[in-house]
């Protein structure tokens, strides 16, 4: 049940590559659907996390849909909240609910709200919205682990330009010093941030090396690339005694042309002829 | 009578008992186990307590991950950082997940004395209250705070409770009920009533025995739960007194004095006379003289009543 099989990614055949790569299309369409639909809403740091994020809950999650509570399932906090149409889409896929909720995004009464809400959303962990919050959540998720004995990992995924608030350091200093190494931060490395590039606005970086200067083991992946993810998942599993980073290069905006790389597709809706373009980039499916 | 003991000594005493009780019980500070008693939970139960260093708001949040995972959180520093410096976490996170966590706060008021104004909190009860789902509670004495420390681990959900440094009489008793909401009618009167909580419940009454040498019968009621309010209680008050002092160690802009005038205007409007910090900040002094310079003696408290008494409609 749980996702500690495979060793390095190895079991994952071509032909599973080549099915997992059309699940993301799929979530990326419906990314963009939702978004396009809600009128508003933050397709940038969606698509740029997909590959990431669906491919831990459709490989390697430790979770059971139909029993979102669970006591040993791996936990996952999406810390960069407007990120949030892609876990939707995600959870959806999953069968946390069904695909029609969807369509309801940020509307009045919806379970899916602009920003992800534990208290209303089956599957979704923690609610995070605030940036910086959500990794120190994990951290506390990872005591809560080894305090019960329980051997479920946890998962924070965190933007590049959320790494300029403070307290992720705090966290970052807190997740090695109590060695979690059921602990888990992916950093979606795609450059921007709203006012532009990140080493323009505040320079985070050298990112790699911070996080290991906290005490953090780090691994530097192709944020789209599924067999380097999948590895990057079982490698972190692996390493013992200190919690593990994964810094990974994406592309804000991936799979939309018109929105790659682009600060201004951050947080805008496309328009309907937007969506369709978008929709005709991701493919059919 | 009992000896004087600091408000905080009840949190330490109730998290000895919480920690053998329940084993899911956890206790987080952030580099002031000593000062705010959590301590005392440190060295029985290492295993459960952890020491975040000096980053309240990763305690915050550590706390709020823990409470998920199924552990009752306590977490402690002084209450200016737990109320100020957490107050988005408290509220985007902890509240937002009605997290079953338990801010315990202390250094509460402007008695922190020499420290000044960086570690005086006179308004972390306005802005605690204000988020939805906190339960907020300011002790008078030892032994309440530590009843409302084991209230609150009985409740599900986001608990700030504020403790104050200096120590105090004992006001309350085994005997005194303590529920959570429910205020303590510690003494009766007809002519006024004074509304006080934590530090303030001491001096109200220490007012209305001088209150009643000049045949003013003041009514005092001690006000642990600033929310959710007694309503009834404040009806009550207003009805059988028609007019109130409220005394707390807190700013009178939003605090218990605002607390009691919402529930006073909306159902029984009476003259509300509000003994409190004045839109100022603390600073340097001994807690005594503080207490005299900023107007929340049992003195500033007898004034108080007389003024609320006289604009009582004939
Ligand atoms: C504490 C906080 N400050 C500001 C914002 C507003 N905000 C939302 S997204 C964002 C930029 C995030 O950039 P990054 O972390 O790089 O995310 P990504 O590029 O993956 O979308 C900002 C400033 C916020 N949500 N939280
Ligand atoms: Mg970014």
């Amino acid at each position: 049940m749980k996702g500690t099989v495979a060793a390095s990614g190895a079991d994952l055949t071509d032909a599973s590559l080549q099915a997992l790569r059309a699940r993301c299309g799929a979530v990326r369409r419906d990314i963009v659907s939702m978004i396009a639909r809600a009128g508003s809403g933050h397709p940038g740091g969606s698509l740029s996390v997909t590959d990431l994020l669906a491919t831990l809950y459709f490989t390697r999650l430790g979770h059971r849909p139909d029993n979102p509570r669970w006591p040993d399932r791996d936990r996952v906090v999406v810390s960069k909240g407007h990120a949030a149409p892609a876990l939707y889409a995600i959870l959806a896929e999953c069968g946390y609910f069904p695909r029609a909720e969807l369509m309801t995004l940020r509307r009045y009464g919806s379970i899916l709200q602009g920003h992800p809400d534990m208290t209303r959303t089956p599957g979704v962990e923690a609610s995070t919205g605030s940036l910086g919050q959500g990794i120190s959540i994990a951290v506390g998720m990872a005591l809560a682990g080894r305090l019960d004995g329980r051997s479920y990992r946890v998962y924070a995924f965190l933007g590049d330009g959320e790494l300029q608030e403070g307290q992720v350091w705090e966290a970052a200093m807190a997740g090695a010093h109590y060695r979690l190494d059921n602990l888990c931060a992916i950093i979606d490395f795609n450059g921007l941030q709203i006012d532009g590039r990140i080493q323009d606005v505040m320079n985070p970086e050298p990112i790699p090396a911070k996080w290991a200067a906290f005490g953090w083991a780090v691994r530097e992946i192709d944020g789209h690339d599924h067999r380097q993810i999948v590895a990057a998942y079982d490698w972190a599993a692996r390493e013992k005694g200190r919690p593990a980073a994964v810094i990974a290069r994406t592309v804000k905006g991936r799979g939309v042309s018109f929105m790659e790389c682009r600060a201004d597709w951050h947080g805008v809706a496309p328009s309907a002829d937007e969506a369709a373009r978008a929709l005709r980039d991701l493919g059919e499916g | 009578m009992a000896a004087r003991r600091a408000i905080r000594d009840g949190y330490g005493e109730a998290l000895l008992l919480l920690g053998e009780r329940d084993r899911n019980v956890v206790v987080l500070d952030a580099d002031l186990a000593e000062s705010t008693r959590s301590g005392v939970f440190a060295k029985a139960f290492p295993d459960r307590f952890f020491n975040v260093g000096i980053a309240e708001q990763n305690m915050v949040n550590i706390a709020v991950g823990l409470s998920l995972c199924g552990k009752t959180v306590f977490a402690s520093t002084f209450a200016i950082f737990a109320s100020g410096r957490c107050w988005e976490q408290l509220r985007n996170s902890l509240a937002a997940m009605r997290a079953n966590v338990k801010i315990v706060a202390s250094h509460g008021g402007i008695t922190v004395g020499p420290d000044g104004l960086s570690h005086q909190c006179v308004e972390d009860i306005a802005i605690v209250r204000a988020i939805p789902y906190f339960t907020v509670i300011v002790p008078c004495d030892c032994l309440e705070a530590r009843r409302a420390v084991l209230a609150a681990a009985e409740m599900r959900g986001p608990v700030y409770i504020r403790t104050g440094r200096p120590k105090t009489d004992q006001i309350t008793s085994e005997e005194t009920p303590f529920l959570v909401g429910r205020a303590v009618r510690l003494r009766e009167g007809r002519d006024v009533a004074i509304v006080a909580c934590g530090l303030l419940v001491g001096g109200a009454l220490e007012a209305a025995r001088a209150l009643a040498a000049e045949g003013v019968e003041a009514a005092v009621i001690d006000m642990h739960t600033i929310k959710p309010i007694d309503e009834e209680a404040v009806v009550e008050a207003a009805r059988g007194c028609g007019a109130i002092v409220t005394a707390e160690e807190h700013s009178v802009i939003g605090g218990l004095g605002s607390a009691v005038a919402e529930v006073v205007s909306r159902h029984c409007p009476v003259p509300v006379e509000m003994v409190g910090v004045r839109d100022r900040f603390g600073q340097s002094g001994e807690p005594d003289d503080l207490m005299v310079r900023y107007g929340l003696t049992p003195g500033d408290i007898r004034a108080a009543a007389r003024r609320a008494a006289g604009r009582k409609r004939a």
